[in-house]
């Protein structure tokens, strides 16, 4: 990924910044800059989820990307958040530990690197919510 | 005016390695390490965390423990010797996951394990000079130690924020004064571009940690005209179990004035968030009007000592983020493979 590219997406990608539209109540994340719904009658503004959630599907990697390869066996899940949206994230767990329907939380944690000299992806994975 | 802490969050990975375990793999006695070292287990980072990471989770804490906008932030200064970046700051990745971007001052500080406490410092300056409202310091790291070195038995992972500010019914613990004792001492250094620091052995101990925190220590008594009997607590910088007890004893604090603070047997040395980690223990079980006196150590070396005394105001908010007790709880234990591949002593690519 090139630096601009993550970096056009690194406040939604930190702190979970979405967009929601005021007309229809819809959210969104990743963050659209039109309702689909309302189209040019929606009123889109920022929104920051509070990224609580729960687990609509998952799986276990164990043959993973390049740049990943360290971090086998990991979960993938998808989750949808309180507010609606869904979104795909890694889940820390144990793969044994996730389970569909399992309540999640946001934590900060690297996402990648474009290698030893490149820069470093940080952003928002999930993890077991157990309060 | 008074200046001093208006929020603390910590941040503590959930593994955790055994002594026996490191032992184990070097042909160690394990026996003689934990009751030499007075440390049991250390915190091991996930695969996915670095100081920045932990930074960033102790600064949310800290921001949600107080409820405040993270908009009246006016400095961020992450303390590290870990910091991911060579160049970059840190810094600037906890400002903008916290939401204290952008109108800040940012900058990373190193100074072995007492960056952080200078980052306090700094912030209690800016706030003072009403140069800023509200300063947050940071002590993060994920210490390295080479394999099979002494280090490796202690080195560990963690971090605390501590938001400054000065404003009386903001604070929930007031900073009287702090004190500093530095010298140009090589005890401990790591080179650049090298993964693991090196140290003289037993010379860090005399000619470093002891002579600056006594320095320190003796230096913001004598000019408070306080004893070690005036507070209910003390924290030292907690490199190993063995180290803050005997410098404790020396000055004239006694046990039971340090054990809350005394993380170390069951966290490992976090580096710039020991003597800061100690210091956040202290405060989840402190009374208001309790009197708190810390010092912390960086190599290199110097010490940071603080009198603090808690208001009425810590038992609105301590409950609001997780303690250090908490974070301590229910660890998953790893062996020493699963410890070789989260540090990334496993190249695997």
């Amino acid at each position: 990924m090139s630096v601009p590219r993550f970096w056009r997406k690194q406040i939604a990608r930190y702190n979970l910044v979405g967009t929601r539209c005021k007309k229809c109540n819809e959210y969104f994340y990743p963050p659209r800059n039109m309702c689909p719904g309302c189209r040019r009658e929606g009123e889109i503004e920022d929104f920051k989820f509070t990224g609580k959630g729960e687990v609509i599907t998952f799986t276990v990697i164990h043959t993973a990307a390049e740049g990943f390869e360290n971090q086998t066996p990991y979960v993938l899940g998808i989750i949808k958040l309180n507010e609606g949206p869904s979104l795909t994230s890694q889940i820390i767990c144990e793969p044994e530990e996730v389970k569909i329907g399992m309540k999640v939380k946001p934590v900060f944690r690297k996402l990648g690197q474009a290698g030893e000299r490149g820069m470093i992806y940080y952003g928002t994975k999930f993890v077991p919510d157990l309060c | 005016m008074s200046v001093g802490i208006i929020s603390y969050g910590a941040y503590v990975p959930k593994y955790r390695i055994k002594i026996e375990d490191i032992a184990r793999v070097w042909g160690d006695d394990a026996d003689i390490l934990k009751s030499g070292l007075m440390v049991n287990e250390k915190a091991v980072p996930d695969v996915d965390e670095d100081a920045a990471t932990i930074a960033v989770e102790a600064a949310r804490a800290a921001v949600s423990r107080s409820g405040i906008d993270a908009q009246r932030i006016g400095a961020v200064y992450t303390g590290s010797e870990s910091h991911p970046y060579a160049v970059k700051p840190t810094s600037t990745i906890v400002a903008e996951a916290t939401g204290t971007t952008p109108v800040l001052t940012a900058a990373d500080f190193e100074f072995a394990c007492k960056a952080g406490t200078a980052a306090v410092q700094a912030c209690m300056g800016l706030v003072s000079s009403g140069m800023i409202d509200l300063g947050m310091a940071i002590g993060a790291d994920v210490s390295q130690g080479a394999p099979g070195d002494a280090l490796e038995y202690t080195a560990a992972a963690g971090g605390v924020a501590y938001i400054i500010g000065n404003k009386e019914s903001e604070l929930v613990a007031v900073i009287e004064d702090t004190y500093s004792f530095t010298t140009d001492t090589p005890d401990f250094w790591r080179r650049e571009g090298m993964p693991y620091p090196e140290h003289g052995g037993r010379f860090t101990g005399e000619p470093g940690y002891f002579k600056h925190v006594t320095g320190a220590a003796k230096g913001l008594m004598d000019k408070l005209g306080t004893k070690p009997e005036d507070y209910d607590y003390a924290v030292f910088h907690q490199p190993n179990g063995k180290f803050p007890v005997r410098v404790s004893k020396k000055l004239g604090f006694s046990r039971e004035q340090i054990e809350p603070g005394l993380v170390v047997p069951r966290l490992g040395n976090t580096y710039s968030g020991s003597c800061m980690m100690g210091i956040a223990a202290t405060l989840d079980q402190a009374k208001p009007g309790d009197r708190i006196f810390a010092t912390a150590f960086g190599s290199g070396a110097g010490g940071d000592a603080f009198s603090i005394t808690v208001t009425d105001r810590i038992e609105e908010i301590r409950n609001n983020a997780a303690t250090v007790e908490e974070l301590l709880a229910n660890p998953i234990y790893i062996d020493y493979a699963r410890y070789a591949k989260h540090k990334g002593k496993i190249k695997v690519a």
